[in-house]
C-alpha cells in the first residue's frame, strides 16, 4: 500500500496517528517539496494526445460580421477547429441556468477577452499561434465597463435583485441626532491562483468522455460537458487530484475549458488538453465583483446605529454567472457584526460589458463587510470616538438587538470576548495612545511618516445560501488487507480537506491516518456533489465520511456480536485494534474476519445541513447554520511623501470552533488575511476606456510578497470556542471568514490618513488603497478638499 | 574565424544533455516539462514573475562555480551551453530522506496548494547554500520572485529560518560534488561558435567578444539576448518568430567589470548580480534600490546591458546612471564609441544606435566627495515591481551653493530623461529644502507623464515633486521616525 508521507507523531491522548483536533502536515506535503505531486498539467499525456486554444474576442463588445478561420487552418500542425456551429448539444453554460453564457459566441461579443472558437493542434504552442491567425471583423457597439455607468445607460440586471429589509428605516432616519450619507468604491480582484485554468479530456466508447480538471466543482462541470454534447451525464467522468489553488475562480470558470477539451477529444476521438496562458486566463475568466455602495446611516451621540439604507451595485460583467447569489451575500454580510434597528438593502447586479465576475473567497460577504466598517468609521470621525468603542455599542446581543436584516436570529456571538481578549493581548488601548501621540507629534513638527490602528472584527455566515447545495456525499471501502479508501465530494485546492476528512475516518475508525488513502474526487465515486466552496468543505464532506464510517461500524459490530456472542457495547474500536469482549484484535485482522464473513466493507455516506431555510422573496429566514468570527488588530505606517506603507503589525484572534486540525487552521487564517490584505491594498484591476484589461497577469498585478506580509504577525485561534450547532467535532468552517480580517489593514491606513487633518473627517478610501491611492487621500485632506479619492 | 559546432551541451542534475536542430526559443521549462518529463517545475505564468518554475543554473564564472536561480520559463534552451541545470526532482536528502530545505517547508506547514512549493523550496535552498543561517530580510529578497497565493508566507519565512536546523551545506550533495560538477562544466569548454538552426530559425553563441562584433556585423538584424528577460516575454507572450537570435549571456569579456579612477566600467553582460558588489561599494545609495530591480531570479539573469539597450522608460538602472552621467560604450566591428547615456535615448522605442552597433559597456564617473546622492523607485507593490516614478539625484554642492545639477527621471515621458528645467533652476541656488522644493515645483515644465494601470499623470507628478523634498529630508541627519517606517 502505497501511503501519503504523513509526518511521524506522538501518540495522541486518542491513541491513534493523526486523529481529530490535532496537528498534522497537509496529507500531501512530501509530495509538494519535492515537485512529485502531480497536478493535471503533470499528467502523462498518451500518444497523439491534441490540443486545444481558445480563441479570444478584441472587443469589448461588437457583433461579430466576420469569423474567418482558414487562416488559422493553414496553421503548422492545426488539425481543426470549433465554433459555435460545431457545439453537438447547447451552446450555453450558464450555472446559474439563465442561458446566458454560450460557450462559442454566435454574434455579439460581450467583453474583451470572450471565447469566440478553439484551434485543436497537435501542440499546443501550435494551437496557441494559430489562434492568434483568424481574420475577424468587427462592428462596434457601445462600451460600459463601470457598474455605475451601467446603471445610468439602463444596462439590465443580469439577476433578480434582492432586498432586505426589516423595521422602517425612514422612521429611522427621520428622528436620528446624525446623518451620514456617502459612496464607496470597492475593487474587484483576480484570484491569482498559481496553478490557471486547464482541462484535459479523454475519449471513451460510445458517448463516454472522461475529464482530468483542476475545478472546484466535478459535478457542474460534468453536467455541462453532457448538456454542451447532448448528451447523459452518466457518459462524462470529472476527476481531480488536487488544484494549484482555487479561491472561488475555479467553481464555475472552469465548464468553459472541460466543454471544449470534451468536444474536441470526441470530435478527433483523441485525448485532447487545454491550458490557456496566464494572460488568456486572466482576460477570459471571471474575477471578485466591484462594489459601488451608496450607503446612509444614522445613529446617536454614542455611536449607536439607528438607521441603515445601502444600495450596493455590483460589476457583474456579461452574463449572470454566480452573481445573484454573490450580491446576496454582500447584502448578508452588510451588517457584519453589528445590529441595524432599521434597514433596508438592496443589491443590483449590473451587467457591464466586462467579463463575467464569479465566486471568490467571502463571496460578496467582503464587499458586505467593508460597507459596514466603513459606516464605523464614518461614526466614529464625526464624533471623535475610538471606533473601537463604536463597534462594540453596535454588537450583536442583548434585548431585542440579534435580529439581523435577514431575520436570522444571532444565537452565538461571541465577539465581545473575542474582541476583548484580541485588545487585551494586543495591547490595542496603549498602541491607539502611542500612535495618537505619534501622529500628534507628526502634525506639529512637519514629519512626513503617520501610522494608523485598527481592530476590525468579523462575522461571517455559514452555509451557501441556495439551500439545496448544503448537501455532501462519501464513499468508504475497507479492503480485506484493512486499508482504507478514502473518497468524498469535496477537492483538494490546498486548504487541507483531504487531511480533515481523513482524520475524521481515522477517529471513527480509531486507526492511524497512516492506513487510510485519500483518492481523488471523481464524479462516478460520489455523484451530485456541491462545489467546494462556501467554506463548507469540511462541515459537509466531514459529515458525509463519518456517516459512511459509521454504516460499516455499524456492520461490524453486528458481525461481532453475532460471531463472538457478545453485546454491542462489548464491541468497542480501540488505538489500531478491536475489543471484544475481553479480547483484543488488530483492525487488519479484525477486518480479514469480517471479510471472510462476507460483511460489506464498504458504504456511501451523506449528509445536508439541519435547520437552514430561505425565503429570497420575503427575505427571510435562516440561511445560515451558524457564523464564524474573527478580529484583527492592524498597525501601518504611511510615508505622506509618496504614499507608500509598512503594516507594522498585525495581531489575529480566530474562531475556527474546536479545531479538527488547528495548524492547518492555522493556516487558512494566516492566508487568508493576506489575501484580503492584497485585495484592499494593492491588487488593483485596471480597464481601459476600451474595455481592455489590462492588469492580466502577474507583471501587472500585483498580489502580495513575502516583504509586504507584516513585519510583526501573530495568529491565534480561539481555542475555547466551540460550535454551538453540531457541527463535524463541533469545529468551524475556515477558509472564507478570514479574508475580511484584511479590512484592519485598510481601515489603519484610513486612521494614518485621518490624521493629516486631525481625524476630523473619514477619508473615505477607496479599496484598493494603492500608494497613489493614499497619497491623493492625503492631499485631499490637507488642501481641506474633503471627499478623497 | 573559430570553429563552428552546431550542438549545445549541459547537464542536467547527473545527466549530460546534448542538443543539436532544436528551436532556438525553446524554452528551459518546456524542455524540462515537456522533453524531459521534469514535471516538478511548474509554469505559473511564463513571464518570470511568479517563480513557480525556479531552478538552479550552475556555471563557471570568475574561476569558481557559482549556482543561481533562474526563471526556467524565460530562459532558452541555447543560453545553458556549459551550464549545469538543477531542479527540484534532484533535490534529495541523505538515504533518501527529504533534503534540510524540504523537511523544514514540511514541518512548518509551508505548503497548501503546493504549486509554487517546487520554486520556493529551489529558492530557499540556493539561499541556504549561501548563507546558511539568513535574516529576514534576507529570506525576503531571496523570494521576491516567488508568489504564493494560499499561505501569506508567514510559515515559509518561519522555514527558511529553521532550514539550518536540519541540515547544513556540508551536507548537501550539490555542495559535496562540486568538484565533479566544477570539472564536468570545464571539460563542456569548447571556444567554438556554436550556430543551432531549425526551420529558418537561428541561434548564435559567439566564441568570444571578437566573434560576437564579427556576427554581429554579419547578421545585423539578429535579436540580441543577454539574459532573455525581456526577449523571453517576446517569445513567450507575443509568441514573436525571432529568425535569428544571437546568444552573448556566455561571454566573460562581456561581463567585465573594472575600476580606473575616476571611472568604473560595468560589462553590459554583466548581471545585475554580478554587478551589485561594485555598484553598491561605489554607490553607497543603489543599495537598497538595487533589490528593488526585479526579483532575485531576474537579477540573476538580467544584465545592465540589456536594461539599457532595450531602450524601456522604465527600465530602472537608465535614470540612475544617466544621473551619475554614465556614457554607454557601443562596438562596432573594431571601433568603439562614448555616447553620454542620455543621449543613447532618443524616442519611445528609438535609441542612438547604428547598424552593427551593439552595447558594450557602461562607463560611469565615480562619486565626488562634494556631490550628493539618491535614488528613489516608486512602485504599487514594494518589491518586484515596475517603477510607476523612478529618479535619481546627484547635486554637486560647492561651499552650500549647488553647482551642478543631474536629475533623472524614469516613468514620466517616452525615455528615461533629465529633468532640465528643474536641475537648471537648482543651479546657484543654497543647498536647502526650499530650493528642492521650488525645484521639483518645475517638473511641469519638463514632463507630462501619461496615465496607465501603473499609476495616474496626477499621481506620477505629484510623486514626482514630493521626492525633491525627499531628497532633502534623506540628506539630514536624525530622522528617527523613519527608521519606525522601514
Amino acid at each position: 500500500m502505497k501511503q501519503d508521507n504523513f509526518p511521524s507523531s506522538n501518540d495522541t491522548p486518542s491513541g491513534i496517528k493523526g486523529g481529530v483536533h490535532e496537528d498534522l502536515v497537509h496529507e500531501s506535503a512530501s509530495k509538494h517539496v519535492t515537485g512529485s505531486a502531480d497536478y493535471t498539467d503533470d499528467i502523462a499525456e498518451p500518444v497523439g494526445t491534441l490540443h486545444a486554444y481558445l480563441g479570444l474576442s478584441e472587443r469589448a463588445h461588437a457583433k461579430i460580421i466576420d469569423l474567418d478561420l482558414t487562416p488559422c487552418l493553414a496553421m503548422d500542425g492545426v488539425v481543426g477547429v470549433l465554433c459555435a456551429d460545431d457545439i453537438p448539444g447547447v451552446n450555453d453554460i450558464s450555472p446559474s441556468h439563465l442561458d446566458d453564457e454560450p460557450v462559442f459566441v454566435t454574434d455579439t461579443c460581450e467583453f474583451w477577452g470572450q471565447p469566440l472558437f478553439a484551434v485543436i493542434a497537435e501542440t499546443r504552442d501550435q494551437a496557441r499561434r494559430a489562434a492568434q491567425c483568424a481574420k475577424i471583423l468587427y462592428e462596434d457597439l457601445p462600451v460600459v465597463t463601470d457598474a455605475y455607468a451601467a446603471m445610468e445607460a439602463g444596462y439590465p440586471y443580469v439577476a433578480k435583485p434582492l432586498k432586505l429589509e426589516r423595521g422602517d428605516f425612514e422612521t429611522g432616519f427621520a428622528d436620528a441626532p446624525h446623518r451620514i450619507a456617502s459612496q464607496m468604491r470597492i475593487g474587484g480582484q483576480d484570484h491569482m491562483y498559481l496553478e490557471g485554468h486547464i482541462a484535459f479530456a479523454l475519449p471513451g466508447e460510445d458517448e463516454d468522455v472522461t475529464l482530468f480538471s483542476s475545478t472546484q466543482h466535478p459535478s457542474e462541470a460534468q453536467h455541462m460537458v453532457a448538456r454542451v454534447l447532448g448528451i447523459a451525464s452518466h457518459a462524462v467522468t470529472v476527476q481531480v487530484r488536487r488544484m494549484g489553488g482555487g479561491f472561488g475562480g475555479k467553481e464555475t470558470q472552469m465548464n468553459i475549458f472541460c466543454c471544449v477539451a470534451a468536444m474536441a477529444a470526441k470530435k478527433y476521438n483523441r485525448p485532447v488538453k487545454l491550458r490557456p496562458d496566464r494572460d488568456d486566463d486572466m482576460a477570459a475568466t471571471g474575477k471578485r465583483h466591484d462594489f459601488i455602495v451608496d450607503y446612509d446611516v444614522a445613529f446617536d451621540d454614542d455611536g449607536k446605529i439607528l438607521a441603515v439604507a445601502g444600495d450596493f451595485i455590483a460589476r457583474c460583467g456579461y452574463s449572470s454567472d454566480l452573481s445573484g447569489p454573490v450580491t446576496d451575500r454582500a447584502l448578508f454580510h452588510a451588517d457584519n457584526a453589528y445590529f441595524y434597528p432599521h434597514v433596508r438593502l438592496r443589491s443590483h447586479p449590473m451587467k457591464t460589458n466586462t467579463v463575467s465576475n464569479t465566486a471568490f473567497r467571502g463571496f460578496g460577504g467582503p464587499q458586505g463587510v467593508i460597507v459596514a466598517e466603513r459606516m464605523i468609521e464614518e461614526i466614529a470621525y464625526k464624533l471623535g470616538k475610538d471606533p473601537l468603542e463604536v463597534r462594540k455599542v453596535n454588537f450583536y446581543g442583548g434585548a431585542g438587538r440579534d435580529l439581523t436584516p435577514y431575520h436570522q436570529t444571532v444565537e452565538d456571538n461571541i465577539l465581545d470576548r473575542l474582541v476583548d481578549e484580541l485588545a487585551q493581548e494586543s495591547d490595542y488601548q496603549e498602541r491607539r495612545s502611542a500612535v495618537l501621540a505619534f501622529n500628534k507629534r507628526a502634525n506639529e513638527t512637519g514629519a512626513i511618516y503617520r501610522k494608523g490602528l485598527s481592530l476590525v472584527p468579523v462575522k461571517f455566515g455559514i452555509s451557501f445560501t441556495a439551500t439545496w447545495f448544503n448537501q455532501a456525499g462519501s464513499l468508504i471501502h475497507i479492503y480485506a488487507d484493512g486499508s482504507i479508501q478514502l473518497n468524498h465530494g469535496g477537492t483538494e485546492m490546498g486548504q487541507g480537506l483531504n487531511t480533515k476528512v481523513a482524520q475524521v475516518v481515522a477517529d471513527a475508525f480509531q486507526v492511524d491516518i497512516g492506513r487510510i488513502k485519500i483518492t481523488k474526487t471523481a464524479t462516478d465515486k460520489v455523484p451530485n456533489t456541491s462545489a467546494t466552496a462556501a467554506s463548507s468543505g469540511t462541515d459537509l464532506n466531514g459529515m458525509a465520511a463519518l456517516d459512511a464510517a459509521e454504516q460499516i461500524k455499524t456492520r461490524l459490530v453486528a458481525f461481532a456480536m453475532e460471531k463472538w456472542g457478545v453485546d454491542a457495547d462489548a464491541v468497542v474500536f480501540l488505538p489500531n485494534q478491536v475489543k471484544i469482549g475481553e479480547a483484543h484484535m488488530a483492525f487488519d485482522v479484525f477486518i480479514s474476519e469480517a471479510y471472510m464473513a462476507r460483511v460489506q466493507l464498504s458504504a456511501a455516506g451523506f449528509y445536508k445541513t439541519p435547520k437552514i431555510h430561505w425565503d429570497r422573496e420575503k427575505g427571510q429566514g435562516r440561511p445560515f447554520f451558524y457564523y464564524a468570527y474573527g478580529a484583527a488588530v492592524s498597525e501601518v505606517t504611511i510615508d505622506t511623501l509618496t504614499g507608500e506603507y509598512v503594516v507594522d503589525r498585525t495581531d489575529i484572534l480566530h474562531d475556527v470552533g474546536k479545531s479538527l486540525n488547528p495548524a492547518l487552521d492555522l493556516g487558512q487564517v494566516e492566508g487568508a488575511f493576506i489575501q484580503g490584505m492584497g485585495w484592499l491594498t494593492t491588487e488593483e484591476l485596471w480597464w481601459d476606456d476600451k474595455g481592455q484589461l489590462r492588469t492580466h497577469a502577474p507583471s501587472t498585478y500585483k498580489i502580495p510578497l513575502a516583504s509586504d506580509i507584516p513585519r510583526i504577525f501573530n495568529v491565534k485561534l480561539a481555542h475555547w470556542s466551540q460550535n454551538k450547532e453540531r457541527s463535524i467535532k463541533r469545529s468551524k468552517a475556515v477558509g472564507e471568514p478570514p479574508f475580511m480580517l484584511g479590512i484592519s489593514v485598510l481601515e489603519a491606513l484610513s486612521m494614518a490618513v485621518a490624521s493629516v487633518a486631525d481625524y476630523k473627517q473619514c477619508p473615505r478610501l477607496a479599496a484598493p488603497a494603492t500608494p497613489e491611492c493614499v497619497l491623493l487621500a492625503v492631499d485631499a485632506l490637507q488642501s481641506g478638499a474633503g471627499d478623497a479619492h | 574565424m573559430p570553429s563552428i559546432r552546431d550542438e549545445v551541451s549541459f547537464w542536467l542534475n547527473d545527466q549530460l544533455i546534448t542538443r543539436s536542430a532544436f528551436s532556438p526559443c525553446e524554452t528551459l521549462l518546456d524542455f524540462l516539462r515537456l522533453n524531459q518529463r521534469l514535471t516538478g517545475s511548474k509554469e505559473g505564468c511564463a513571464e518570470g514573475d511568479c517563480g513557480a518554475c525556479t531552478v538552479l543554473v550552475g556555471r563557471l564564472y570568475r574561476g569558481g562555480l557559482i549556482y543561481e536561480t533562474v526563471n526556467s520559463c524565460i530562459r532558452f534552451l541555447p543560453s545553458l551551453d556549459g551550464c549545469h541545470v538543477v531542479t527540484i526532482e534532484a533535490l534529495k536528502g541523505q538515504n533518501g530522506a527529504l533534503h534540510p530545505v524540504q523537511q523544514a517547508m514540511v514541518d512548518h506547514h509551508g505548503s497548501q496548494c503546493g504549486f509554487c512549493t517546487p520554486g520556493i523550496v529551489m529558492s530557499l535552498y540556493a539561499l541556504w547554500m549561501e548563507v546558511p543561517q539568513p535574516n529576514r530580510q534576507q529570506v525576503e529578497t531571496a523570494l521576491q520572485g516567488n508568489l504564493c497565493r494560499c499561505t501569506g508566507y508567514a510559515p515559509i519565512l518561519k522555514a527558511a529560518a529553521a532550514i539550518s536546523d536540519y541540515g547544513t551545506p556540508a551536507s548537501d550533495w550539490l555542495e559535496n560534488e562540486r568538484n565533479v560538477n566544477f570539472d564536468r562544466l570545464a571539460d563542456l569548454k569548447h571556444g567554438d561558435r556554436v550556430v543551432i538552426e531549425k526551420d529558418g530559425q537561428r541561434a548564435i553563441l559567439p566564441a568570444n567578444l571578437d566573434d560576437f562584433s564579427h556576427v554581429r556585423l554579419d547578421e545585423p538584424d539578429a535579436t540580441i539576448v543577454a539574459g532573455s528577460t525581456d526577449v523571453g516575454l517576446w517569445v513567450t507572450k507575443n509568441m514573436r518568430a525571432l529568425d535569428v537570435m544571437v546568444f552573448v549571456g556566455h561571454l566573460e569579456e562581456m561581463k567585465e567589470i573594472s575600476c580606473a579612477k575616476p571611472y568604473i566600467t560595468l560589462g553590459a553582460g554583466a548581471t545585475y548580480s554580478e554587478a551589485q558588489d561594485a555598484v553598491v561599494e561605489h554607490f553607497a545609495h543603489l543599495k537598497d534600490f538595487w533589490n528593488r530591480i526585479a526579483g532575485q531570479q531576474i537579477r540573476n539573469m538580467g544584465t545592465i546591458g540589456g536594461n539599457i539597450a532595450n531602450g524601456s522608460p522604465i527600465g530602472d538602472l537608465p535614470p540612475v546612471f544617466i544621473a551619475l552621467g554614465a556614457d554607454v560604450i557601443l562596438r562596432r566591428g573594431w571601433e568603439e564609441r562614448r555616447v553620454p547615456l542620455e543621449q543613447f535615448f532618443i524616442a519611445y522605442g528609438k535609441q542612438n544606435r547604428e547598424q552593427g552597433d551593439f552595447v558594450k559597456a557602461i562607463r560611469i564617473p565615480l562619486m565626488q566627495d562634494s556631490s550628493h546622492h539618491a535614488a528613489y523607485k516608486i512602485s504599487k507593490r514594494r518589491d518586484e515591481d515596475i517603477s510607476s516614478v523612478c529618479v535619481a539625484f546627484n547635486l554637486t554642492v560647492e561651499d552650500g551653493v549647488i553647482s551642478k545639477a543631474r536629475i533623472a527621471f524614469g516613468g514620466m515621458a517616452g525615455t528615461p530623461k533629465r529633468a532640465e528645467h528643474c536641475e537648471a533652476r537648482l543651479i546657484g541656488q543654497p543647498f536647502c529644502e526650499a530650493s528642492l522644493v521650488a525645484a521639483g515645483a518645475c517638473l511641469d515644465e519638463d514632463f507630462t507623464p501619461l496615465s496607465d494601470w501603473r499609476a495616474s499623470d496626477v499621481y506620477r507628478m505629484k510623486v514626482a515633486k514630493n521626492l525633491f523634498r525627499r531628497f532633502w529630508l534623506d540628506q539630514i541627519d536624525g530622522q528617527p521616525e523613519q527608521e519606525a517606517a522601514q
